[in-house]
């Protein structure tokens, strides 16, 4: 009888134990999703407050009860945000499509084909992924000046058209498909660029769907080389724009201009995030750091 | 220390999102386990013989139903104060630690007036290593080991500390034929030596008919028959539990009984006394076949597979419910060498105790007074 | 005729890798042989491209430039608070996530958010809620004063403030990768590890210690070292939060020196930007050595990084 009260001690102390624990790792979690998500929350609520109302709260308040869209409109006429939008789709939309291409040949090359001087040529390549990019940007930047390639699509667009990364990634994905299948479709008199194309693309597709997203991310949030190489506002991206907003758009006080601005620019990113949010995840622990 | 298992029964949710029925893994498991046996949970993959281990250990919680060990209700109890041994399937080896370490580990954790001084510790560690003779690996890293004794290396860390349950799960599935072998008369040696309750689950009913003291065998989470493993053998509960034991596989026909008689297609094999006329299943033991000319039953020989020891002919019948039906022969018929021929009628009489009626919807055993044409 | 096909073969790789191969060496071969020659001409010109000397001039006018000081101790005093702040919280969020079932995806969903949002723009919500104007003390400020503190300019106010609210943004931007991969890692330790630890009793604290933690180590020493090199190059979420010029605001980093002196204000010295990018790779490297020997030393599990 002793050893049964002793048990039910011990039963009751453990359960007790474990729904403190859980408790408090549920309010830990929720505590830092509001870290995460008050910014997001901040932003949509400026950005619908009226701009006499946000300027006469000394104490900023919590929600609005006439929200206007007032902001919205000003941020694409009197700043330049759809000329902004425009230029960024264009540039991610045309990098993205051409280094998908450049480094589909090149795994391609590197997976497939036989050909002398390929280990040194790839041992070259896997060197090169170990270059900060803060080292090459000086020289790109003489370079780009110096052809007369400031202020145009083709100076933002040409040098992060590769990607020794991605031709990896694409390359080990590439050599998982058996050759027997290779084999196979020499047999029946394929080319090899007909077998890449109708064979290897369709296979990789979900690798080179992950990598569109990751450069898709990356396009739109790139900031550096585009505030070095244009100086026009014609052809400024979002994220110079935003700069550009903030020191010399509406003034500087009007923050829910400045805010309405910040939602468009962030709302296309989160809602590619939010449909593609498994393969984006997946695609970032395998590999992509930031930036 | 014995095992008392009373109307166990555990649900998981199920992941079906049409399906919002439970899924029942162990569904009223009564058994009473006597104490220093060595028990083989036997069963297909799914059957739930995993699920009624991790209840024992306490890694998960039935969902009905109440386990003693002796007199003490655990059920609820967790794993860590019933005082048992568990060996997972792949060993769970921590692969940072050297022999040693992992097998000082459970050791390390006891605290209170239970804790042990460092040469404590070392001697018991020494002691179990030296019970699954694996002394001599002790500074080594688990990847440095063979499967075999990363195995015991697992036994060996779960019998340190003296458990009163040791449970295995799968033991020797990550092992090859040979090596299996080897490992299982080790289990049993062990537990002789230990006399410590074993419970192992296994889907390979030859190894577990080979070491255990007892055997239950599974399906569903239902239990089809507790018993002795020569018991079970020659006393099978109901179909599935015939066709489950046995290699080669019993043979099952299509059968039928007419004016207390058993008719195997259109021949009259036995006698059946008091039993009345139904439709049937009859299982037949490979060995319950005796080549005779004049025999009841006729088969049509296809060949002869010599496999070692064991001589069996292929034989096929209309009435079998496989393609084939294999009859071992003894070595003294063994007069033809290994070659499938043309075929031709054999006549073979049954032994009536190697012959078991089942029922045609329940698959339950119908019992027959023993008696031959 | 075996011997045309081999050229023919050996023609159409190198012809397959001639796009990359072009972009590579435009872009980044040549430029990596341009920055050390740059570094080590004095005096150049950008307009007439013309220099006067060659020696390590560069580097010691960098070296002796009170900005690029303040910006070297800028990014040290940012990667020592923020590699291992974010570490060791996104372990613990880790550890959180782990060990709950309901609302997992949500949470992990939540916190990822900060990866996929343009750090210009959302830098700019974070200046907001630190700043301190005449019409407002900023958000922040009022929940200091409300817990009884007095307010603080963050953005334009003390040294520590402007660096508490860089550090903070820093952390808030680099942990979602760090809660991620720590997320990964975690649930890639078989469970069969923990109910081994389980059976024999073992507590919480020390299965933490001597199982999981090993285990997930080469992770943990991945993110260590990604941290240090990613909080040395920081600087566009510098610029969301204090502008561009940040020599003016005494937050500029290495990363932000080099731009400068190339570009912008203060530019056109293509030189002492190399000279500042060489030195900043020099650290890197030597801190990713550093921490390469460390993790060697130690007793690891078998695994790559």
């Amino acid at each position: 009888m002793e050893h049964e009260t002793d048990y039910k001690k011990i039963e009751s102390a453990a359960e007790k134990r474990q729904k403190a624990v859980h408790a408090i790792t549920y309010v830990f979690l929720t505590l830092w999703a509001v870290v995460v998500l008050f910014p997001f929350y901040w932003m949509l609520l400026t950005s619908v407050k009226s701009y006499g109302a946000y300027n006469s709260e000394y104490i900023p308040k919590f929600f609005t009860l006439s929200p206007t869209l007032q902001n919205y409109a000003d941020a694409f006429t009197e700043v330049s945000l759809g000329k902004y939008l425009l230029n960024t789709t264009v540039f991610t939309v045309v990098t993205t499509a051409v280094m998908l291409l450049v480094i589909t040949l090149a795994a391609f090359a590197f997976a497939r084909l036989e050909f002398r001087g390929k280990n040194a040529a790839f041992l070259l390549f896997l060197s090169l992924m170990m270059i900060p990019n803060e080292l090459v940007v000086i020289t790109n930047f003489v370079t780009v000046t110096n052809l007369n390639m400031r202020n145009s699509f083709s100076g933002l667009i040409l040098p992060s058209v590769t990607s020794v990364f991605y031709i990896y990634l694409l390359k080990e994905n590439f050599q998982q498909i058996p050759d027997s299948l290779y084999l196979a479709a020499k047999v029946d008199g394929t080319s090899d660029l007909k077998y890449l194309l109708k064979v290897m693309i369709p296979i990789s597709k979900p690798t080179l769907v992950t990598i569109t997203i990751l450069k898709i991310i990356e396009c739109w949030n790139s900031y550096v080389w585009p505030r070095l190489i244009t100086d026009d506002e014609n052809y400024f991206l979002v994220s110079n724009g935003i700069q550009e907003i903030r020191e010399n758009g509406f003034g500087r006080e009007n923050i829910p201009a400045m805010m309405a601005a910040v939602v468009v620019i962030s709302v296309p990113l989160i809602v590619l995030f939010l449909l593609f949010r498994k393969k984006i995840m997946e695609g970032v622990s395998r590999g992509g750091t930031k930036g | 220390m014995e095992i008392i298992l009373r109307n166990l029964t555990k649900k998981f949710p199920s992941r079906d999102r049409k399906n919002h029925e439970d899924v029942v893994a162990v569904n009223d498991f009564n058994f009473e386990i006597p104490d220093g046996k060595l028990i083989g949970l036997l069963g297909p993959s799914g059957c739930g013989k995993s699920t009624t281990l991790y209840l024992i250990s306490g890694l998960q919680k039935p969902t009905d139903g109440r386990i003693f060990f002796g007199k003490d209700d655990v059920t609820n109890l967790p794993p860590e104060n019933r005082g048992i041994g568990l060996v997972f399937q792949n060993y769970a080896l921590y692969p940072h630690l050297t022999v040693r370490q992992n097998i000082l580990f459970p050791l390390q954790n006891l605290k209170g007036k239970d804790k042990l001084t460092k040469t404590e510790m070392w001697e018991k560690a020494d002691g179990a290593a030296k019970l699954v003779q694996i002394d001599g690996l002790m500074d080594r890293k688990p990847r440095e080991l063979s499967g075999g004794q990363q195995q015991r290396v697992a036994i060996a860390r779960a019998l340190v500390k003296m458990p009163k349950v040791l449970l295995l799960d799968e033991p020797l599935s990550n092992l090859d034929a040979r090596l299996r072998l080897q490992t299982r008369e080790e289990i049993r040696r062990i537990q002789q030596e230990t006399k410590i309750t074993t419970i192992f689950v296994t889907h390979d009913q030859e190894e577990a008919m080979s070491i255990s003291d007892l055997i239950v065998v599974m399906k569903d989470g239902v239990v089809q028959q507790i018993g002795r493993p020569q018991e079970v053998y020659d006393n099978p509960a109901n179909l599935f539990v015939a066709k489950f034991l046995g290699t080669p596989p019993i043979n099952i026909f299509e059968a039928h009984i007419r004016n207390s008689r058993l008719f195997i297609g259109d021949d009259a094999v036995l006698r059946l006394p008091g039993l009345p006329d139904q439709e049937v299943y009859a299982g037949i033991r490979p060995e319950g076949f005796i080549c005779q000319e004049g025999g009841e039953l006729c088969c049509m020989k296809k060949g002869i597979e010599v496999m070692g020891r064991d001589i069996s002919m292929v034989c096929t019948h209309k009435a079998s419910l496989s393609p084939t039906v294999r009859i071992i022969v003894g070595a003294e018929n063994n007069t033809e060498p290994n070659r499938y021929g043309e075929e031709f009628p054999v006549r073979f009489r049954l032994l009536s105790r190697k012959v078991f009626l089942f029922h045609k919807e329940t698959e339950a055993r119908i019992h027959m007074r023993e008696c031959s044409l | 005729m075996k011997k045309k096909r081999l050229r023919d073969n050996n023609l159409k790789g190198w012809l397959y890798l001639l796009p990359a191969m072009l972009f590579l060496g435009v872009f980044m071969v040549y430029p990596l042989a341009d920055v050390f020659i740059y570094s080590f001409e004095e005096g150049y010109n950008s307009a007439s491209q013309t220099y006067f000397g060659t020696g390590l001039y560069n580097y010691s006018y960098v070296l002796h430039d009170p900005y690029f000081l303040q910006a070297l101790k800028n990014t040290f005093i940012l990667v020592i608070i923020t590699v291992p702040l974010s570490t060791g919280i996104a372990l613990f969020i880790s550890m959180g996530l782990h060990s709950v079932k309901p609302l997992r995806e949500l949470f992990q969903t939540i916190y990822f958010l900060p990866y996929v949002t343009n750090t210009l723009a959302v830098g700019l919500v974070f200046m907001i809620l630190f700043k301190k104007t005449p019409y407002s003390d900023g958000l922040i400020n009022l929940l200091i004063t409300f817990f009884g503190g007095t307010a603080v300019d963050f953005m334009e106010g003390p040294y520590w403030a402007k660096m508490f609210v860089l550090c903070f943004y820093t952390v808030w931007v680099v942990l979602p990768f760090k809660i991620l991969i720590l997320t990964s890692a975690l649930s890639s330790v078989s469970q069969e590890y923990y109910n081994a630890a389980k059976v024999d009793g073992t507590s919480k604290t020390r299965t933490f210690m001597r199982i999981t933690l090993p285990m997930i180590s080469p992770m943990l020493f991945y993110l260590v070292i990604t941290g240090f090199i990613g909080a040395f190059k920081a600087y566009s979420d510098v610029v969301a939060l204090f502008g561009t010029d940040l020599n003016a605001a005494g937050m500029n980093t290495i990363v932000g020196y080099v731009y400068d002196m190339l570009y912008g204000d203060s530019g056109g010295y293509p030189s002492y930007a190399s000279a500042a990018a060489i030195l900043l790779f020099a650290i890197v490297l030597t801190i990713t050595c550093i921490n390469l020997l460390v993790s060697r030393n130690r007793n690891l599990p078998g695994g790559t990084i």
